[in-house]
């Protein structure tokens, strides 16, 4: 279970403070599906990346499991990332290492043995599907290729929490479906916890069981993607919701 | 044009020279200039190590060095090399002011192509739970490593350049050669043969060092 108190982050601009999240509280379930929707600049990278404190909060507090990562020194801190995935929109794959190496890294960094990496990053490749591309480089492969290596390497050390970062913004709607599919298998057969931010409301419908919809680093909504669908309750989601009818209703035209 | 029967004799010997001067300093600027390099990136803002005090105190350093002439570095590190070498003349007094004198401009080239790894990249190490010591030697180098090629090819040529100018007060070498006896006892033939063999020497490195960053991106990129 994550859960986030009093979350708040600003940051200096020089035209002065500007707040990224304001007093954000927040429950995440254990092996849930939560999205976060907003639109750009709304706050929501910013609230991701605190969660594993890419980006330090001003205040407020953050536990994860039974540990709470906003009170965590440095070294206690890279010891919990290694529990917690991340993925992200441009992948962020390291193009000097092969597919393999790409998925071994976070295990070398864990400290594992060469014979116990193997057997693990095999595993991976079978899971992601890839297992036929271990010896290629990145470059070589295509946008969802990339983005199974980048799941792979996020479940690596065997996570709890999977954040995702905009994870499918740079990919085609097809390949958008098969990633989403792949999270939401691993979700279940893991019984992994996954945070997912996101500007399309296709990807809140299609895994997600709980939202929260973030305005000018504020939370203005929540609860289930039924009801946010049924009864939007603000003007932004009212604006995502109609968008995304529309969107379908060209489609059924088409 | 047939060379006097001195030519071949002189120049081999100067070449050594070169090659051992060029040899030894690029090594003592790689030992001074590399970690200096990665002190700079990591110490720059949004970087691993964000550091503002040290990175101003180390790029400071690096441009007081830089902004010496280097002739004139020399003549100011002459008491340093006679304290580490016990002599000022010849090449290896010369590699003192030699190494200390590219070590900066090598430090800033470094500093170049560790800034280019996408910012991207060391997040993904970070969020994994990397030290800043393996983002350093798993991810910044690694991922640099053809630009860094590139990089040091430069400073080798331009360490070839400060010889000459290290061979005009005492240090041996090609660029002694050519100003003792092509100069200042006008053989045109010498002052030649030096030029070309130079050129070659270049042209050589250069080569080596484009084949060896190409072979680099081919294996990322193949």
């Amino acid at each position: 279970m994550i859960i986030i108190k009093g979350l708040s982050k600003a940051f200096d601009t020089p035209d002065g403070k500007v707040y990224a999240l304001r007093n954000i509280n927040l429950q995440i379930e254990a092996g849930d599906i939560f999205g976060i929707i907003g639109f750009s600049g709304a706050g929501k990278s910013t609230l991701i990346r605190c969660l594993n404190r890419l980006e330090e909060p001003d205040s407020g507090s953050i536990q994860i499991g039974d540990q709470e990562i906003t009170s965590l020194d440095k070294r206690q801190l890279r010891e919990a990332r290694k529990h917690i995935g991340m993925i992200f929109q441009h992948f962020n794959l390291f193009d000097s290492k092969t597919v393999f190496e790409n998925i071994a890294f976070p295990l070398e960094v864990a400290g594992l043995p060469k014979y116990r990496i193997k057997e693990r990053v095999e595993q991976l490749l079978e899971l992601v599907e890839l297992t036929e591309k271990t010896n290629a480089h990145p470059s070589q492969l295509s946008g969802g290729q990339k983005q199974r290596v980048g799941i792979a390497r996020a479940l690596a050390n065997n996570p709890a929490v999977l954040l995702s970062d905009e994870a499918t913004s740079a990919l085609d709607p097809k390949t958008t479906y098969a990633i989403l599919e792949l999270l939401q298998n691993i979700n279940r057969k893991l019984n992994l916890t996954i945070v997912l931010i996101t500007h399309e409301m296709d990807v809140l419908r299609r895994i997600c069981n709980q939202v929260a919809v973030i305005e000018d680093g504020e939370i203005t909504e929540m609860g289930s993607v039924k009801d946010l669908f049924a009864n939007p309750q603000t003007d932004t989601t009212r604006l995502f919701v109609q968008s995304d009818y529309e969107l379908q209703h060209n489609n059924y035209v088409i | 044009m047939a060379l006097a029967n001195d030519v071949l004799p002189l120049l081999g010997v100067a070449l050594l020279e070169t090659l051992y001067m060029v040899l030894l300093s690029t090594l003592a600027a790689l030992a001074l200039g590399f970690p200096l390099g990665i002190a700079l990136v990591v110490t720059s803002k949004d970087h691993i190590s964000e550091s503002p005090n040290s990175n101003n105190v180390l790029g400071t350093v690096v441009n007081i060095f830089r902004s010496f002439p280097f002739i004139i570095l020399i003549v100011i590190l002459l008491p340093l090399s006679r304290f580490l070498i016990g002599t000022t003349l010849g090449s290896t007094a010369a590699v003192v002011p030699l190494a200390i004198g590219s070590a900066p401009f090598l430090a800033r080239i470094i500093e170049n192509s560790l800034k280019e790894v996408e910012k991207g990249k060391i997040e993904a190490a970070l969020a994994i739970g990397a030290k800043s010591a393996t983002i350093i030697w798993k991810v910044l180098i690694p991922e640099a490593l053809p630009s860094l090629v590139r990089g040091i090819t430069l400073a080798i040529i331009t360490i070839i350049g400060f010889t000459a100018t290290a061979g005009a007060i005492g240090a041996g070498g090609l660029g002694s050669l050519a100003i003792r006896f092509g100069y200042m006892r006008y053989r045109d033939d010498i002052l030649i043969v030096t030029v070309v063999v130079l050129v070659v020497l270049v042209e050589g490195i250069q080569w080596t060092g484009n084949f060896i960053a190409r072979r680099l991106e081919n294996k990322q990129h193949k």
